[in-house]
């Protein structure tokens, strides 16, 4: 070894000194690859993987804020199953999960083929549409919140001058039907842009002569929407309907702000659940039980990705 | 298609179809800020009149409640919270996820697609399955209740999501680009640094921009890991700590509620394009 470089040296080859060495091997494409790849991965392990196994763990102990607790194996999710506010929570989940995804399915599609017409102020429209979507979650239910004011309430105000309900009207958040009503309601307000412009750019790429073939071949409008727009748009649904099923599904703000699970904690989402168990409770154990429960739809929605949607 | 078949006529009634429908759509997008905005303009006593017609401001336009939001709340410490917390957890999962990124896209290397689906599943886990573990994680790190357990949790969503995103820039590029760059004797770095990164500058700013917006906005790790009142970020604070005991004061929570979306409208505004082709080129996190 020690004679190489020298000799090297001697018939005129600069020497690989170990810094160079260092460089040489940095620039091979493998480790260059890992290298760059290695600071997302050690973020991605830390603070993401591992806090997920942490949550197994909490699940299956009596973990306390403050309070390691022991293993005691599957009683966290004895409890909550047997609890009739968990059983709420499920069964709410799904139906606010369900309602929610198809009024932004139909109200999107709708929207969409509405802003793929030419308008004027084309800009200034797709900007009105989309802001829901871009400011601050938590503080647009602020104004929700406002609007569904139990005294107060800009909605029932407008309904009973429009003669559409008897003063004083619903107590929107004060009331279990009404205020799931409001909080699906203030979802599809926040949701709908964001298929609205997916599902536009998906009408974009559909190639215009499918529709004048369909012209000539004497459809009608409703024939075309039929028979071109939905067979060539279901890819792009599928992505968007999917991504809407898991990001509402695991849904916090909107219920946290608006009715905070109530009233009497009928209006609970997973999450909110969790959050009020697991945090202001301070019952670690069963909050990270109840979280849990939002990992077998992600892992069904990550399934139908991988296999279905990433392949084309 | 037939336009010229149409009478004039027919074109007239179909925009006035199109405008008809797109209103109620563009009313319902927007009414909320508006009755934020007049809100926060109004006085008490209109306020909680129940005969007065919420949708004007009738007595008055006043400035009452944001000069309670100037000089007696902690709004402008949560407003500096905010910004910084966004704008380092923004800059350093741009770095790390520009790196990232262009490993996925252009490298070879065993264990290239594992990598990539790994982000992919990073990517749309949502943060309601961690925030009690991450909470336990920012104590023990010894940066719960300050603004670092922010700083530190919020790359792990940016990361996934610019990541994916950027990925989707690189690819675009030719490759020979960055063979000639190779061959002419510029380092790998160089070849990211000098070549590539000038001309992935659109997805660049995406992801400044959606970076600052959804740290600006995150609500669920901003109410769960900090307590104290003058570490909050701005969207916490105005939620959490503007409600003194049962009674809301609607109009300095709506001026408050106004103000602290007002950099997320101002960049919204200016960048409108670029919101919309990264959220059509898979920014849908949210």
């Amino acid at each position: 070894m020690a004679v190489g470089p020298r000799a090297l040296e001697a018939a005129g080859v600069p020497r690989l000194g170990s810094l160079a060495r260092v460089r040489e091997w940095w620039e091979r494409e493998d480790v260059f690859g890992y290298g760059l790849i290695l600071p997302a991965l050690l973020l991605i392990v830390c603070l993401v993987a591992y806090p997920f196994g942490m949550a197994i763990y909490f699940s299956l102990s009596d973990y306390w804020v403050g309070s390691p607790g022991e293993f005691i194996g599957l009683k966290n999710f004895q409890d909550i199953v047997r609890w009739d506010v968990f059983q709420r929570t499920v069964w709410n989940s799904f139906f606010f999960t369900f309602c929610a995804v198809v009024l932004k399915t139909v109200l999107g599609v709708w929207l969409a083929m509405l802003l793929f017409r030419t308008f004027k102020f084309k800009r200034l429209i797709r900007g009105a549409v989309l802001l829901p979507w871009v400011l601050p979650t938590a503080l647009s239910m602020l104004a929700w919140w406002w609007m569904f004011d139990s005294l107060y309430s800009v909605v029932n105000w407008t309904g009973i001058r429009l003669g559409l309900i008897t003063a004083p009207g619903p107590n929107w958040l004060g009331v279990t039907e009404y205020a799931m009503a409001a909080v699906i309601a203030v979802n599809v307000w926040r949701g709908l842009p964001f298929f609205a412009i997916i599902v536009l750019a998906g009408l974009v790429s559909i190639p215009r002569e499918y529709y004048e073939a369909a012209e000539v071949d004497g459809a009608t409008a409703w024939g075309r929407f039929r028979h071109v727009t939905i067979p060539l748009l279901k890819p792009v649904l599928a992505v968007v309907i999917l991504f809407s099923t898991i990001f509402t599904f695991s849904d916090f703000n909107i219920v946290q702000v608006l009715t905070r699970g109530g009233p009497v904690n009928t209006t609970h989402l997973f999450a909110t659940l969790a959050y009020q168990q697991g945090l202001v409770g301070g019952n670690l154990g069963q909050g990270a039980a109840i979280s849990l429960f939002l990992f077998p739809g992600l892992a069904a929605v990550v399934f139908f990705q991988l296999r279905y949607i990433r392949r084309d | 298609m037939q336009v010229g078949v149409r009478s004039r006529r027919a074109k007239a009634l179909s925009a006035a179809w199109g405008y008809a429908n797109i209103v109620p759509f563009a009313a319902f997008a927007l009414f909320p800020f508006y009755f934020m905005v007049i809100t926060s303009f109004k006085n008490d006593a209109e306020l909680y009149n129940l005969k007065a017609v919420p949708f004007l401001i009738q007595t008055g336009v006043i400035t009452d409640h944001y000069e309670y939001l100037f000089f007696k709340t902690e709004f402008w410490t949560w407003m500096k919270n905010s910004f910084i917390i966004s704008v380092v957890s923004t800059s350093v999962s741009l770095v790390i996820a520009t790196l990232a990124g262009y490993s996925l896209a252009r490298l070879r290397f065993p264990g290239v697609n594992a990598f990539g689906t790994a982000v992919f599943i990073t990517y749309l886990v949502p943060p309601t399955l961690l925030f009690l573990p991450l909470s336990q994680v920012v104590v023990w790190l010894g940066i719960s209740d300050t603004i670092w357990a922010l700083i530190v949790t919020y790359p792990t969503f940016l990361v996934p999501f610019s990541t994916w995103l950027l990925m989707g820039y690189f690819r675009t590029i030719p490759r020979e680009v960055e063979e000639c760059a190779l061959v002419d004797g510029a380092s790998r770095m160089q070849t990211l640094t000098r070549i590539v990164l000038p001309m992935a500058i659109p997805g660049i700013v995406c992801v400044i921009l959606f970076g600052f917006t959804l740290t600006w906005n995150e609500f669920t790790y901003a109410l769960t890991f900090i307590s104290q009142t003058q570490n909050k970020t701005v969207v916490v604070g105005v939620t959490a700590d503007l409600i003194r005991g049962d009674i809301y004061y609607w109009g300095s929570l709506m001026a408050g509620a106004v103000l602290a979306s007002v950099p997320i409208v101002a960049i919204y505004v200016f960048f409108l394009d670029y919101y919309v082709s990264g959220l059509t080129a898979g920014a849908v996190k949210g």
